[in-house]
């Protein structure tokens, strides 16, 4: 079997860091404008407007930062893995920047998720922690970015450290199935899930909140990732001129 | 044939690793499906028996109608059900605002020697299901009650109406 040519798409265009850096440039604020305007849209309605729950009350208004958080960790994670493999297969040069572009963002958002989780566990369940299938495997993902952040800088050699983090990053989509089915393949304190395919068991009061939230969860991640890309990008260059004038000077 | 592009290679390569791995994943998740369930149901424990001081978490809904305090008012004695088996259950302690009868428990504790099941800690669980108070009470007048819906009072104070009390 040929393996499909992928070469000829023209991914070159924005591989040019200088042209992703103009093309991110205009773009990164407007993200970001976009995510706090959708986000403080959504909190003022799900924290002020929403209804409360019939069961839990005022807690269910974690929702709001909680699900959204969760839904981008996993996302972002799938993103990051997506960027791995093409940095692995195409040598991508923003690919690898990619990667580490995106998991401290990632593992922050899965820091958000379970923190709130947690807070909102302690009401509703009676307590703040407990090992079933969902809580713990979020807890892995939340590692499997600080393990991917570790790897990064683990090597003196950068190249050989992004490769190794690469691996992991796209090893651990393993755990992005298993957290999603982890509440319909075994049982879990954690309720199943409410948005399917076949509709939403959320209130749609609450699920027009929940959703505005989310899109500017999306909003803010892509925009703190094209932040994070910029940043690096910059990095590499400072390092290159320094290297240019070293061997210069040398 | 002509040889593989290096990066070709590489494509086949992964993909093929990823595959071997979600296999695995799928192989270790149905391997885990006993050992990774969080709790054990009524008929799971009827079919297992265990012996008295054994720890386990028991899980299920909480029967309707099953739910008394003892005459201090200390211990809540109520059922734990999963539709097929029962589990009679007593537990002293902080009960949380979620617990209801029809709605999701775990109870984790033992088996004393007279059959009863001696709850350590009890938790809620909680659905899927999220919806303005007034949407519940609408459902349940139009004869579609929510299951753990609050009728009159909410969490431990529903046991008022209990007969040695």
């Amino acid at each position: 079997m040929a393996a499909p040519d992928i070469s000829n798409l023209d991914l070159h265009a924005l591989a040019n860091p200088l042209r992703f850096t103009r093309f991110a440039t205009v773009l990164t604020p407007w993200l970001l404008l976009l995510g706090l305007g959708c986000l403080g849209a959504g909190l003022v309605q799900g924290l002020f407007l929403a209804p409360p729950d019939y069961l839990q009350g005022e807690v269910v208004r974690i929702l709001y930062v909680h699900v959204p958080s969760a839904w981008f960790a996993l996302g972002g994670y799938l993103g990051m893995a997506i960027a791995a493999l093409a940095a692995l297969v195409w040598r991508h040069p923003l690919a690898a920047l990619s990667v580490r572009a995106i998991a401290p963002v990632g593992a922050m958002f899965a820091a958000i998720c379970l923190v709130t989780g947690s807070i909102w566990g302690r009401p509703t369940w009676g307590t703040w922690w407990v090992w079933d299938g969902r809580l713990t495997s979020m807890l892995m993902l939340f590692l499997l970015y600080l393990g991917v952040i570790a790897l990064v800088h683990l090597h003196e050699d950068r190249a050989r450290g992004l490769k190794m983090a690469g691996y992991l990053a796209i090893v651990g989509t393993i755990n992005l199935p298993i957290i999603k089915f982890s509440v319909e393949w075994w049982n879990t304190l954690h309720q199943p899930a409410s948005i399917r395919v076949s509709g939403s068991s959320i209130h749609p009061e609450m699920l027009t909140p929940l959703l505005l939230s989310a899109l500017g969860f999306l909003f803010l991640f892509a925009g703190l990732v094209l932040v994070r890309m910029r940043t690096l990008i910059a990095e590499q260059r400072l390092e290159m001129r320094a290297l240019r004038r070293a061997a210069r000077a040398g | 044939m002509a040889v593989a592009k290096p990066k070709q290679q590489r494509l086949v390569l992964a993909l093929a690793a990823l595959a071997v791995l979600a296999v695995a994943g799928v192989i270790a998740a149905f391997a885990l499906e006993d050992t990774a369930a969080y709790f054990k149901a009524p008929s799971d424990i009827a079919a297992e028996q265990p012996t008295p001081g054994q720890v386990i978490r028991l899980g299920g809904l909480v029967k309707e109608g099953s739910v008394t305090r003892s005459a201090d008012g200390l211990v809540l004695n109520f059922t734990v059900t999963d539709m097929k088996a029962d589990t009679a259950v007593s537990y002293r302690g902080l009960v949380p605002d979620l617990f209801r009868e029809k709605q999701g428990v775990i109870a984790t504790g033992s088996f004393d020697g007279n059959g009863r099941f001696v709850a350590k800690e009890l938790l809620a669980k909680h659905d899927e299901n999220y919806m303005p108070p007034e949407v519940a009470k609408a459902l349940e007048k139009n004869g579609h009650p929510v299951k753990g819906a609050p009728t009159a009072s909410v969490g431990g104070d529903m046991v008022a109406g209990d007969p040695a009390a």
